[in-house]
Formats: structure tokens, sequence, C-alpha cells
């Protein structure tokens, strides 16, 4: 009997019961449905991140107070404030010491409610100089950003986000011009930032205010030098490394500390990338691990049933070897079956990834990948469960012997 | 094949069936020879051993002792796998339960002996019909068992032991299931094979189904106990 004819047969079987073979492809049909969408959630989120990251500019570094333990097992920094300074980014700025550093933008980060006269909008207020438009790759769209004398005097002024600046003013006119306070301190909008483009993941990089620093200081009611990140523009993409080593030299003599007592971390956005690749690698393999598990109950459900199938089909086995059917035969149309349940629930479960990772992102705000290896390697997987849970209920069928078969009532 | 060769030739065959440490003897050296065109009753009460002598006559299961030439090949032997072959080339079953597939319309289960024996699809669908018209269904073809009545169910099993076009026919108890009118016509259909020349082996219970036989074995606690030639008075009753 060719494979054509083992395959029809095992086909009307399949079709003859249908409530059954749909329930028993469930098991493979969320099995599969749920592999795809993890793995497309774990890709989309490191795309995203990917994307995030390089939008901060290629040759960007990131100087981080904070303190890593020293080999004593010492915390090199007490706090995370204090460690980094606005004397550190001024000394950073220096062609001679470092000339692999284009620009300095240092800046300080706290959350500030700004008032107008009819609304109010929580945001994060950040402190900056001059330099920062440059170093973070943003443009102002309407009015200016602050000039270096307003940094100097600490001038009342303030350039919001895109976001902010709707929240805060509904009407048609330009916000330039307008007053917001933020503490009772009366601020004036000179600019309105250019959207970075809607972030699926709700950053926050289009709803925020920018003050010079010695402003943002002031409202804050903080009288330290120290500032929250000091972002270091470097000339070129090849000078990162180099850049990296100035700055980290600078630093560590300007504390006067060892490489091993640090109190300040320099990251490029490789090891941003890199970071966040980790974390959602482990997320990714976790929740893989948990669908692959339905996959293999799905399988094993595969196998209940056609177990079961073997059983009340047992007359129809006897029939059939009456009739000429050699074992091998009965072999192959029950493993047939199996791989055909198999198979089509994996396409089916194909179908439904496909429509999740159509419908998710919009539920669940998180971007899905669905990639064409991930695909195949689900209908080749879905294949060889149905094939290989329908051994033994084929191997089953087979040895029955027909008398035994045909007897049975 | 030589002509004066007998289709069956069953030679002291015994069946032992061990269940635990019980032993059952259902056959206990049964000689018998069916020549090529015989239409043979074999007749027997319940656990006289005749659905055992059935199931060896049609290979579903092999003698513990002597042999048994079905066409000149002996079959005692053989592997599971040849014995489906052997079933499907020269044995034509016709079951007292019908055992037909209730899923597939009266041809496709008329054909199945012939998708197991490797006839190409086109040729099947053909001989199908052919063999359900030889037995008054030619109407019939797209109807499920279902949709049919018990002695209509049993002539397509006739059809698809005729398919294949078997040395013998094998019939066990094939009116133990339906009323008087439709068991009066299949004796007939049957009647009617051997009459063009069919050898056709039916185990029953009944005498006036093994009447209609022309030559009737008696089987009793294992052994061939009478074998006579019917008259056809008697089978007029």
């Amino acid at each position: 009997m060719s494979w054509a004819e083992t395959l029809a047969t095992a086909w009307d079987a399949v079709r003859s019961h249908r409530l059954r073979s749909l329930l028993t492809m469930l098991g493979i049909v969320i099995g599969i449905a749920s592999v795809i969408l993890t793995v497309g959630l774990g890709q989309g989120a490191q795309d995203e991140v990917k994307s995030q990251i390089s939008a901060l500019g290629s040759n960007l570094l990131i100087v981080s107070p904070g303190s890593s333990t020293s080999s004593e097992g010492v915390r090199g920094g007490f706090g995370s404030a204090s460690t980094l300074t606005l004397p550190d980014a001024e000394a950073l700025d220096d062609a001679e010491a470092a000339p692999d550093v284009k620009a300095v933008a240092p800046v300080t980060t706290s959350n500030a409610q700004l008032d107008t006269a009819s609304t109010n909008w929580t945001t994060s207020l950040v402190g900056a100089t001059t330099t920062w438009p440059q170093v973070r790759k943003r443009e102002v769209a309407t009015g200016r950003f602050f000039t270096s004398e307003e940094v100097a005097s600490g001038a009342k002024v303030v350039v919001l986000g895109a976001d902010t600046a709707s929240e805060l003013f509904t009407g048609p006119g330009s916000p330039v011009g307008e007053t917001v306070s933020v503490g009772g301190t009366a601020l004036t909008v000179i600019g309105v930032l250019e959207s970075t483009g809607a972030s699926s993941s709700g950053s926050t990089e289009d709803d925020t205010a920018v003050t010079p620093l010695g402003t943002a200081k002031s409202l804050t009611g903080s009288t330290s030098s120290s500032v929250s990140t000091v972002y270091v523009e470097a000339v070129s993409d090849e000078a990162l490394p180099a850049a990296y080593q100035e700055i980290n030299a600078l630093l560590l003599n300007l504390h006067g500390v060892s490489a091993d007592e640090a109190d300040f971390s320099i990251s490029s956005q490789d090891s941003l990338v890199e970071t966040a690749n980790a974390t959602n690698k482990t997320l990714t393999v976790l929740l893989g691990g948990i669908a692959a598990i339905s996959l293999l109950v799905g399988g094993i459900g595969v196998m209940n049933i056609m177990l079961v199938s073997v059983t009340e089909r047992i007359r129809e086995i006897g029939l059939r070897k009456a009739l000429g059917a050699t074992p091998s035969v009965i072999r192959r149309q029950f493993l047939a079956e199996a791989s055909l349940l198999g198979l089509a629930g994996g396409v089916v479960g194909i179908v439904i990834a496909a429509i999740g990772a159509w419908g998710l992102p919009g539920l669940i705000d998180q971007p899905v990948s669905l990639s064409l290896l991930a695909t195949a390697a689900a209908l080749v997987t879905s294949l060889a469960l149905g094939v290989g849970f329908g051994v033994y209920p084929a191997g089953r069928a087979a040895r029955l012997t027909p008398i035994d078969a045909l007897r049975s009532e | 094949m030589s002509p004066s060769a007998p289709v069956v030739s069953v030679d002291g065959v015994r069946k032992t069936y061990r269940s635990g440490s019980i032993e059952f003897e259902a056959l206990r050296g049964v000689d018998m020879e069916i020549e090529a065109g015989e239409y043979v009753a074999v007749i027997g009460p319940s656990g006289s051993g005749k659905s055992t002598l059935m199931n060896i006559l049609g290979c579903l299961d092999v003698p513990t002792q002597g042999s048994y030439h079905l066409g000149g090949e002996d079959v005692s032997t053989m592997s599971e796998a040849s014995l489906a072959h052997v079933r499907n080339r020269r044995i034509g079953f016709v079951f007292q339960q019908f055992n037909l597939l209730p899923s597939l319309p009266a041809w496709r289960n008329v054909e199945l002996p012939l998708m197991y024996a490797g006839v190409p699809r086109s040729q099947r669908r053909e001989r199908a019909a052919r063999a359900l018209e030889r037995v008054g269904l030619g109407d019939r073809l797209e109807n499920r068992p279902g949709e049919l009545s018990g002695g209509q169910q049993q002539r397509v099993a006739v059809a698809r032991a005729l398919v294949t076009e078997p040395d013998i026919i094998l019939a066990d108890e094939p009116t133990g299931n339906l009323d008087s009118g439709s068991t009066e016509a299949v004796l007939a259909l049957l009647d009617e094979l051997h009459a063009s020349g069919r050898t056709i082996v039916l185990i029953t219970h009944e005498h006036e189904v093994a009447a209609r036989a022309g030559r009737r074995l008696t089987i009793r606690d294992g052994l061939i106990t009478a074998d006579e030639l019917v008259l056809a008075t008697e089978a007029v009753r």
C-alpha cells in the first residue's frame, strides 16, 4: 500500500471522528501557539531594546554614579548621587586630557509637578547644560533651547518634551512664551522638543521638562554639586574605547581611588544592549520552557487518544487484518493518523500564533516578531510529536491478533 | 495448482488453548479435504470447535499441530505478514456481524481488500461496482452501511468477499443476525455463487442453513464426526 493510500485512509479516520480529532489537536495547538508567541515576544523585546538604545546614538558613553564593591567587600562610595559631580563633568570636557571626548552633558533628574493656571502634570525634570541637545540627539521643534548665559545665571526657563507640552497646553496656540510653575517658582516656556516618535513601551523620552542645571537644583532645593548622569559623546564610533579609557582614568584620578574601588560606572550602548538582552533571554528561555512542557503534554494527549482509538477500533483493526492488512500496514495507518493530528495541530497553532502576533501588541503594549525559523521549527516539532507519540499506540494496533480483534464486542 | 489437488487440505490438525495452568484442546485431530467448486457446510453446536476450525481455515490462526494446505500452499507455519497476504489473495470472509466500516460507503467497503492487494485506485472502483452489481446492490454504491438493511449489509459483505476472486469463500454464521426474509436472500445468493463455480465453506449451527450445502461436515468435541453428502431433496425440506 502506497504512502498516499495510507495517508488517505488516515485522513478518513481523522475526519470521521471530527470532535475527537479537534480535541486531540488542541493540546498541540496550544503548545505550538504558545512556543511561537513566547519566542516572538522575546524577540520583539530584544528588537525594541536595540532600537531604543541605538536611538541614543552609537558613540555615546553614559557615566553613572554608583559604587562597585571593592575586592575587600567594602563599598567604594556612599549613596548614589554624591559620587559624580559637576566638576567631574567639567574635567571630562578637556581637549588635552581627553582628546577623544567631543561633548559632555551632565544632567540631574528628578520628578516634579508642573502647574499651569488650568492644569498640572507630573514629569521628570531634567537639569542640563547647553550641550544636552547635541549629546542626546534631540532637536527643538518650536522656540529655542536655553543659552549658556541662561545656564550660568540659572534663568527661570524650561524646554518641554512634546508629550508634556500637549498635556499642559491643550489650546491651539504654541506654548512658547507661556508660564508653568514648579513649587511656586514660575518658569517661562522657551521651547518644545521634537518628538522622538511613539515608543511602545511607554518611554519617558517625550514626557520631560528640561531646565538649566542650576535652575533644576534650586527648584529641588539641592545645594550639592552632584549630578545624576554624565552623557559623553565620543568623536566617533571608533574612538569609543579610547574615550572610555580616558574618562575612566580621569575620574579615578579625580576621585583618588583605584580601579577596584571605582565609585562610578561607564556603560556604552553595546553593554546596555547586552544587559537588556541577557534579561530578555532568561525570560524567553523560562517562558519557552513552560510552553515546551505544554507541547509535551499535548503530545501525551495525542498518545492517550490514539490508545483509546486503538481499543475502540479493535474490530476495525481485526477486519482490516482479515482482509489482508499486514501488521506493518496497520502500524503505518495509525502512525499516519497520529502524524496528521500533530501536523494539523501545528498548522492551527501557527495560525493562532499569527493572529496573536497581530492582536497582542495592541493589548499588552509589547511588540511580537514572528520568525520564519521558529515557525518552521514548530511545524517540524508538531509532526515529530505526532510520530513520536504515535509509535506506541501504532505498535499496539499492529500486534493485535485478528481473531482477538474480530471477536471483541 | 493441478486440477486434481484439493483447495483445502487439513491433516491431523490440533489446536490447544492455554489459559494460565488450564489447557483446553479445541481441535483434537481434524482431517478434511475440500475440492474446488464444492459447497461445504460445517455444522456443530457451540463449543464444538467449529469457530476454531473456521479461524484456522481462514488463516486467522495457526494450528498447534498438524498441517493445513490452502491452494497447495502450506500455511500452517507462515509468519503473520505472509498469512495476511494469503488471506488477502485466497480467502473471502463473510462474518455474522457483517463487519463493515460504518464511515465508508458500500463501494469503499468492498474495495478494501483490493487496496491491501495493491490494485491501482483506478481499477478498484470499477471492480467494487461489479461485485456490488453481482449481489444485486448496483444502485447502492454510495450508501453507507447505516443506510442499508441487515440483509443488504450482508450482501455488501458478500461482495467484499467476492471482489478479489478468492479460492474459497468462508462464511461464518452469515445468517445469524438476519430475519428469515434476509436469510433466504443471502442463502440464495450463496447458492448462486456455488452454481457459478465458487468454493464455499459455510459454518453454522442451524440445520436448515446447512441443508443448502452439497456436503455436510459435523463437528463435535473437536473432532469431525460425520462427513455426508446432502440430497437435493433434503435441501428443499
